[in-house]
Order: C-alpha cells, then sequence, then structure tokens
C-alpha cells in the first residue's frame, strides 16, 4: 500500500488532533486538575491540619491523587474514536498501530500528566512541603506520570468496547500502578531526610523506558481485539 | 513440538486429552492428599518455637507457590494462544484464572490465621503479603475483564493480553514491594543447604505441593473440559457426546 507520509508526520498529526480537540473542550484540561485539587483539599480536612503529620503524608496524598486524577482521562483516551469509527480506520491503514497509539499516549500525557507537574509547587505549598521534596515530586511526577499514561492506555484499549468499561478498567489498571507509587514515594521521602534518591528516579525512568518500547504494542493488540 | 501439538487444536482431541489426563490427576491429588495431610497435621513432629500451630504450613506454602505456578501457566496460555491462535489455550487461560484466584486466596486467608498467633494480627502490610494480594487482584481482573464482554473470542483475546501485561508487571511488583517492606520469615525451601527445615517437616511438605499441583491441574482439567463442551455446543461430536451420555 502507498504510504505518502513519514512516520514522524503521522505521529504528530495524531498528537496534534487529540491536543486541538482537548483545547477546543477546556474542560478536559481544566478538571483532571480541579479533581486533583479537590482530592488535596479532602485530605488535610479528613486527617487533621497539623503542618508536620501533612508534610509526612504529602509524597503519599500527591501520587494518590495523581493515579486518581490520569484515571478520569483514560476512559476518554479511545472512546470518542471508537464511536466515531475512525479508531477502525486507524486500524485498517497501512501504518503501523503501535506509532499511532503513541501520539495518543503522549497527547494524554501533555493533556493530563504534565498539568500536574506544573502546578506541584502550588500542592506543595497547601501540604507543607519543603523545597527538597518539592524538586523531588517535580521530578518524580515527571517520569511517572507519563508510565501512568502507558500502562492505564492497555486497560483502556481493553475496555473501549465495552458499556461500562470505566470502573472496570481502574480495576484492571490499578494494581499495576502500584510500582510507580512505591518507587516515587520512596524517592520523595528520601528526599526529605536529604538523602540521595537517584536511584529511585532511575528505577522509575527505567520503567519508563520498557513502557515507551512495549506499551504501545499491548496497546494495539488490545485495540485490535476490541474493535475485530 | 508443533506436530505433536497440532492435532490438540482441535476441540475434540482437546478435549479426549483432557478426559486421559484427569484420571492421573485424580489419583495424584487423592493419594498424596491423604498421605501429606495426616503425615503433616498428625505425625510430622511439632515445631520447638511455633507448636503445633506452624502445621498451617502445610497448606500455607502449597497454595501460596501453586498461586504463582497457576499464574505463570495461564500466562503460557495466553502466550500459545496470541501467538498461535489456538483457541484452546484462550480456553485454558479462563480455565485457570478461577482456580488461581481461589488457590490464591487459599494461600492468603490461611497466611492471615497463621499470622494472628505469631505475629498478633491478621494482616500486616509486608511485602510478600502486599504482592500476594496484587495477584489475587491481577487474577480477579483478568476474570472480571473475560466476563465482561459478550463476543467470547474477544473475551478469551483480551483476558490473554491483560494476563501477559500482567506477568510482565508481576516481578517488578514483586520486587518493589519486598524492597518496600518486610516482614515476612525467609523462604522456607529454597534454602536446601542451610537446612531452614527439618527433613520431618520437609518431605510432608513436598508430598502436600505435590497433591496442591495435582488438585490444581484437576480442577483446571475439568472446568477446560466444560468450557470446550459450551463453546464447541453446536458441533455435532459434542451433540453425540451429549445424546450417548
Amino acid at each position: 500500500m502507498l504510504r505518502q507520509h513519514s512516520y514522524w508526520q503521522l505521529f504528530s498529526a495524531v498528537c496534534k488532533k487529540d491536543l486541538q480537540l482537548a483545547f477546543r473542550q477546556r474542560a478536559e484540561i481544566v478538571n483532571p486538575i480541579l479533581f486533583f485539587l479537590i482530592v488535596i483539599t479532602l485530605f488535610p480536612l479528613a486527617i487533621g491540619p497539623e503542618p508536620g503529620l501533612l508534610s509526612r503524608m504529602a509524597p503519599g496524598i500527591i501520587w494518590v491523587a495523581a493515579l486518581l486524577s490520569t484515571m478520569l482521562g483514560l476512559d476518554k483516551l479511545f472512546r470518542d474514536d471508537y464511536h466515531d469509527g475512525s479508531l477502525e480506520q486507524l486500524i485498517a491503514s497501512s501504518y503501523p498501530l503501535p506509532l499511532t497509539v503513541l501520539g495518543k499516549v503522549v497527547a494524554h500525557w501533555i493533556i493530563t500528566g504534565l498539568p500536574l507537574v506544573l502546578m506541584t509547587p502550588l500542592f506543595a505549598l497547601l501540604l507543607n512541603l519543603d523545597n527538597q521534596a518539592l524538586i523531588a515530586t517535580v521530578l518524580t511526577l515527571l517520569l511517572g506520570t507519563p508510565l501512568l499514561s502507558f500502562i492505564g492506555a492497555i486497560g483502556a484499549g481493553l475496555t473501549v468496547g465495552l458499556q461500562k468499561g470505566g470502573i472496570l478498567m481502574s480495576l484492571l489498571v490499578l494494581p499495576l500502578y502500584i510500582p510507580v507509587l512505591i518507587f516515587a514515594t520512596s524517592a520523595i521521602d528520601t528526599s526529605t531526610m536529604s538523602l540521595d534518591y537517584s536511584g529511585q528516579l532511575a528505577i522509575l525512568g527505567a520503567m519508563l523506558v520498557i513502557a515507551i518500547i512495549s506499551a504501545p504494542i499491548a496497546i494495539s493488540s488490545a485495540l485490535k481485539v476490541s474493535v475485530s | 513440538m508443533w506436530k505433536w501439538l497440532h492435532p490438540y487444536a482441535k476441540a475434540d482431541r482437546a478435549y479426549q486429552l483432557c478426559n486421559t489426563l484427569l484420571p492421573y490427576f485424580a489419583v495424584i491429588t487423592v493419594v498424596f492428599m491423604i498421605i501429606g495431610w495426616v503425615w503433616g497435621l498428625a505425625y510430622a513432629p511439632a515445631d520447638y518455637q511455633q507448636k503445633d500451630s506452624y502445621r498451617i504450613i502445610f497448606i500455607h506454602v502449597p497454595s501460596a507457590i501453586l498461586s504463582m505456578g497457576a499464574y505463570s501457566s495461564m500466562a503460557i496460555a495466553a502466550v500459545i494462544a496470541l501467538v498461535w491462535q489456538l483457541r484452546n489455550a484462550e480456553l485454558a487461560v479462563i480455565a485457570i484464572a478461577p482456580v488461581g484466584a481461589c488457590v490464591t486466596a487459599i494461600a492468603l486467608i490461611t497466611g492471615a490465621a497463621w499470622g494472628k498467633p505469631m505475629w498478633g494480627a491478621w494482616w500486616v502490610w509486608d511485602a510478600r503479603l502486599t504482592s500476594e494480594l496484587i495477584l489475587l487482584f491481577l487474577y480477579l481482573g483478568v476474570l472480571s475483564l473475560y466476563h465482561a464482554f459478550e463476543d467470547k473470542k474477544a473475551a478469551g483475546r483480551a483476558a490473554s493480553i491483560l494476563a501477559i501485561v500482567g506477568v510482565i508487571n508481576l516481578p517488578i511488583i514483586h520486587f518493589s514491594v519486598e524492597w518496600w517492606n518486610t516482614l515476612h520469615q525467609g523462604a522456607t525451601i529454597t534454602k536446601f543447604d542451610t537446612k531452614a527445615i527439618d527433613s520431618s517437616m520437609f518431605w510432608p511438605l513436598m508430598v502436600n505441593i505435590v497433591a496442591f499441583a495435582g488438585f490444581v491441574g484437576m480442577v483446571t482439567l475439568m472446568r477446560l473440559k466444560n468450557e470446550i463442551l459450551q463453546r464447541e455446543k453446536h458441533r455435532p461430536w459434542v451433540r453425540q457426546l451429549l445424546n450417548r451420555g
């Protein structure tokens, strides 16, 4: 079959289309951030406002909130394309599906993950985190949230064809998020003790590299099952 | 291997294979389970520290080993199902999943019952307990994904993909959790040289492990037979079989 465009053009076109759709419907970008903010507000109300307790629990709170808010956008990742039939066209096209999927996941991260990273200083302020821990939180979120997008997209691909896929997807995906949660929070914890946390960051980075290589293949085979 | 495996791609041959294997597994299960339980629960000496309460090891350890063994065999079946597109392998994935989930639940419950007198708590957030719990979540994920699909053909393939994703993640989860927190006593059987366990307790444990493996194999075969019959219920050979019986 004839391929008129380079792989890079395909990747950037898919990515650009998703970003454009999100920016035209701002709620899609704003809502996960608001959700994240509200979840973080709930914790001091629930466990008490002592600054010491909050800064001790802050890494866990931030990361659990990040896990939950990335789940929000995942449900929509393939759903619209599935319903209007463009997903079928992407699968049927002569271009490699993993590359298309990679574009969509990257767009999803820019929409849901990147704003969280940028907003972290505000959350750190609310939860009484010091500067060292703030830097560690930003770094772990920077490495960790794309990982969440990649792993979550596998679940989204598997459940896209189902009527009530949303809650099932979170059941499938959340257990797979546990290693990310453990290494990220432990990096932040280590940083509050002024110790070197590059080891944890290296492991997160390694997991991200593995995910970039292997997740698109799993996602595209999941999509093929869902669409067939 | 391919020549040997190929005939069993046909559902009726696979069904016959299940029928021939089933009695062996049943005999192994019954014989070893009776020997193992009587030997382990009645004749093996009591532990000098944990007294008689250690005897739950004869159920706890085999079920914990089999919970992981069942997951790996499910993942192997999933790879076969996706790579060679064998429908019977998909059925095997679904046949193993609930059995594995049950064995995992048994390991968790017996572990809790053992933990209460030893550690003073039903549940502690220890590495092995946590990774066993996550293993249970993975099994339940495969099961609920399979049952969410209307079209059982797609369901089998989706469950296979999830099983493979899970098996890639399992070591990562295991080591991350291990690194996170450890309270559990060290592995009992891997240290042959250091003699972590006396041979008077080791051999009944081995017998119990074989018994549990036989049991898991037996239940899986029975479930696989049912899955094959249900999937192929419109085929003439199933009709014949049912009319005969």
